[in-house]
């Protein structure tokens, strides 16, 4: 794949993905907050350090593209679109939920933005991306499927089924590996005999490449470049996000399997201060314009929590609903 | 004796069985290095070595294969799936390969896997970390399906298991790896060493598979239950003021049909719950079971208590949950029928 030169950079567009990011880490930090208050319980993955891809890959889609995501998903759902009110109740378990409050942190959905969940399941979302892909051929939708995952997933059969239907079929999938060096507590390196992910695509004969995945124009460009091709008829291409998770996986994890000093490194080089610190230089922002929008992203996430909080629950009653097209009784 | 919780006794399970038989191997996602999410494996690898409790990665369906060409080649593995949520990647290995290995080779292999796996609702997982899945397993001839419920038999089934010369899917109810689990979730955390099944000797015992215990003997009615709910059934028998005779199945298959219906033939009522979806569940092959052998001891329809024919919600887990109340309504009910 030929790398794009990145078109000139635009404060608006500077600013606007900062903003991206931005909203994300509020979100995810206030999730945090909550959760030690008890008002979010369940299972819950954060997204810390790994906003560059999200926000990066969303600049580059368009609606019409369909989404498949992970547990990890917030961001995702935030920068595709889902409002966060809806997000947020979500997580409450309340019925303005974007997935009416029945799925959790875990299973944001959402129809009219074409996102097709997160999945508990590892790998679980992979072979659905090749199928609302070759439902997009079959009809002639002139859109791609967008599948993040995780490098942990690669070691599942279905990455590996998945990305040779795709191309086997030659379908409109881009493969977006969120590879942050962990799956839970097991490094990359204990887990795959080849670590470098992207080269795993050669043997479906996908186009792959990585990137760092902490710079967010990195993964626009690369994004944008990949979609082009797909839309043209390319077939899928893979891309390789390096990124890194700050917080723990889950909010039940010790974190035993790394060394502070490593988690600090990749701190240092995280994708909030990587864009800010390359804005600055370029004159684009000030330190006023970064205050204002962190204020704007935690005023959002205040009425956020507003909203969850002074949403209805779904009444039991109906809770036997949806399991069927029809209320199946015996 | 020592006190241990659940956890504690399926690590000493675990000890025990690697120290005394070197073809034991423990194997799993995050088992070793990091001990185990539930911590069941903590400290074994650094016991052990990595040759003897090992990490592998998120492949169930290669885990539980692997566990098989051990088992045939002469070892005895005992493969974690991390949560019993997980285990369906590693379903077409189970069904057509393990349990039917001793069949198709008219005796001459079989493979001796342990596969453990958590299971069961109460820690807020929603419908991906809270299924109950053993209905699915009793179903596949050729697998011994077991669930503990409490520390004590947790260790000594699982040395048993390990010991079988049959493939077992054991069962482990998450909600109660720290302490016995009466159904009241606004109740403070009861801890193992309140319990006396939570004295668990330190050595090798076995507990033998295929038979079921009288937890609580009784005149009235039997309960036929087990895992978390056999500790919420003893909260019921209190909330209906009845004199239940309360049965741990313990182990599905095989079934210990001697032990419960001698149970319900005495009481001649019968009420049985279980966490999982009602239809198809074991209840059913336990309700069908109890007709068959205690029809003419019957005082009253059989009950059954269980989940929601739904997957577990993720913001009404107690609502779902076949809690103490429902029990104790279905006792009142057998005990009212004429
Ligand atoms: C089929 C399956 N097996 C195991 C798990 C348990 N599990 C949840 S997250 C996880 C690690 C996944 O790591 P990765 O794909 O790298 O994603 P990350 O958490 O790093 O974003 C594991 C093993 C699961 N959810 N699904
Ligand atoms: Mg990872």
């Amino acid at each position: 794949m030929n790398a794009l030169v990145a078109p000139a950079l635009t404060q608006t567009h500077g600013l606007a993905l900062l903003r991206a990011m931005l909203r994300i880490r509020a979100f995810e930090d206030r999730c945090y907050q909550l959760y030690g208050q008890m008002r979010i319980r369940g299972f819950l993955h954060l997204y810390n350090g790994e906003e560059a891809v999200a926000a990066g890959a969303f600049a580059a889609l368009r609606p019409e593209d369909a989404i498949v995501s992970t547990y990890r998903e917030h961001g995702h759902a935030l920068a595709r679109g889902v409002p966060m009110n809806r997000v947020m109740a979500e997580l409450f378990g309340k019925q303005t939920g974007c997935s009416g409050g029945r799925g959790g942190s875990m299973h944001l959905f959402d129809v009219t933005r074409k996102f097709y969940g997160g999945n508990a399941i590892v790998a679980g979302g992979l072979p659905i991306a090749v199928g609302l892909a070759l439902a997009q051929k079959l009809r002639g939708e002139p859109a791609l499927t967008a599948c993040f995952f995780g490098d942990g997933a690669v070691a599942e059969g279905e990455f590996h089924e998945s990305l040779n239907l795709a191309a086997l079929w030659r379908l409109p999938v881009l493969f977006l590996c969120e590879n942050n060096r962990y799956a839970m507590g097991t490094a990359l390196d204990r887990a795959q005999a080849e670590t470098d992910i992207s080269l795993k695509a050669g043997a479906y004969r996908i186009p792959a490449a990585a990137l760092d995945g902490m710079d967010v124009f990195a993964v626009e460009t690369a994004v944008a470049d990949a979609a082009r091709g797909i839309r043209g008829g390319g077939g899928p291409v893979l891309l390789e996000m390096r990124t890194y998770r700050f917080r723990a996986h889950s909010m039940f994890d010790p974190q035993l399997y790394r060394d502070r000093a490593e988690v600090e490194q990749w701190r240092k080089k995280g994708p909030l201060i990587t864009l800010t610190t390359r804005l600055k230089a370029l004159g684009l922002m000030s330190e006023e314009d970064y205050q204002r929008l962190e204020r704007e992203c935690n005023a959002e996430v205040d009425a956020a929590v507003a909203f969850a909080e002074r949403s209805p629950w779904e009444p039991v009653s109906s809770l036997e609903r949806f399991v069927y097209a029809e209320r199946h009784r015996r | 004796m020592a006190q241990m919780n659940m956890v504690q006794a399926i690590n000493s399970a675990l000890d025990v069985m690697l120290g005394r038989d070197p073809r034991v191997v423990v194997f799993g996602e995050d088992v070793g290095y990091f001990g185990g999410v539930f911590r069941c494996t903590d400290g074994l690898q650094r016991k052990y070595g990595e040759h003897r409790v090992l990490d592998t990665p998120i492949a169930e369906g290669g885990i539980v294969a692997a566990a098989i060409g051990m088992g045939v080649n002469g070892l005895r593995p005992v493969a974690e799936i991390q949560f019993a949520d997980y285990i369906y990647p590693a379903f077409d290995q189970i069904v057509s390969e393990l349990a039917r290995l001793r069949y198709r080779t008219a005796g001459d292999y079989s493979a001796p896997v342990t596969i453990r796996t958590p299971c069961g609702g109460g820690i807020r997982g929603g419908q991906t970390h809270s299924q109950s899945p053993e209905g699915v397993f009793t179903h596949v001839c050729g697998i011994k399906v077991v669930m503990p419920s409490n520390p004590y038999d947790a260790k000594g089934l699982l040395i048993s298991s390990i010991e079988d010369e049959d493939p077992v899917v054991f069962f482990e109810p998450k909600r109660i790896y720290n302490g016995p689990f009466d159904g009241d979730p606004h109740k403070p955390a009861v801890p193992w060493s309140t319990h006396p099944k939570g004295e668990v000797p330190e050595g090798h015992y076995a507990i033998p598979i295929g038979k079921a215990e009288i937890v609580r003997p009784g005149k009235d009615v039997t309960i036929l239950t087990y895992g978390t709910m056999v500790h919420v059934a003893e909260a019921a028998v209190q909330l209906a003021g009845v004199d239940a005779e309360i049965v741990d199945v313990r182990t599905m298959v095989p079934l210990d049909v001697d032990t419960l219906c001698t149970s319900v033939c005495k009481t001649g009522r019968c009420v049985i719950a279980h966490e999982a979806t009602r239809f198809s569940g074991f209840g059913a092959e336990l309700s069908a079971t109890v007709q068959e052998e205690c029809f003419w001891h019957l005082e009253a329809p059989i009950q059954r208590v269980t989940g929601w024919d739904t997957p577990y919600p993720h913001a009404f887990e107690w609502d779902y949950f076949p809690g103490p109340a429902r029990i104790a309504a279905a006792l009142r009910g057998v005990m009212e029928a004429r």
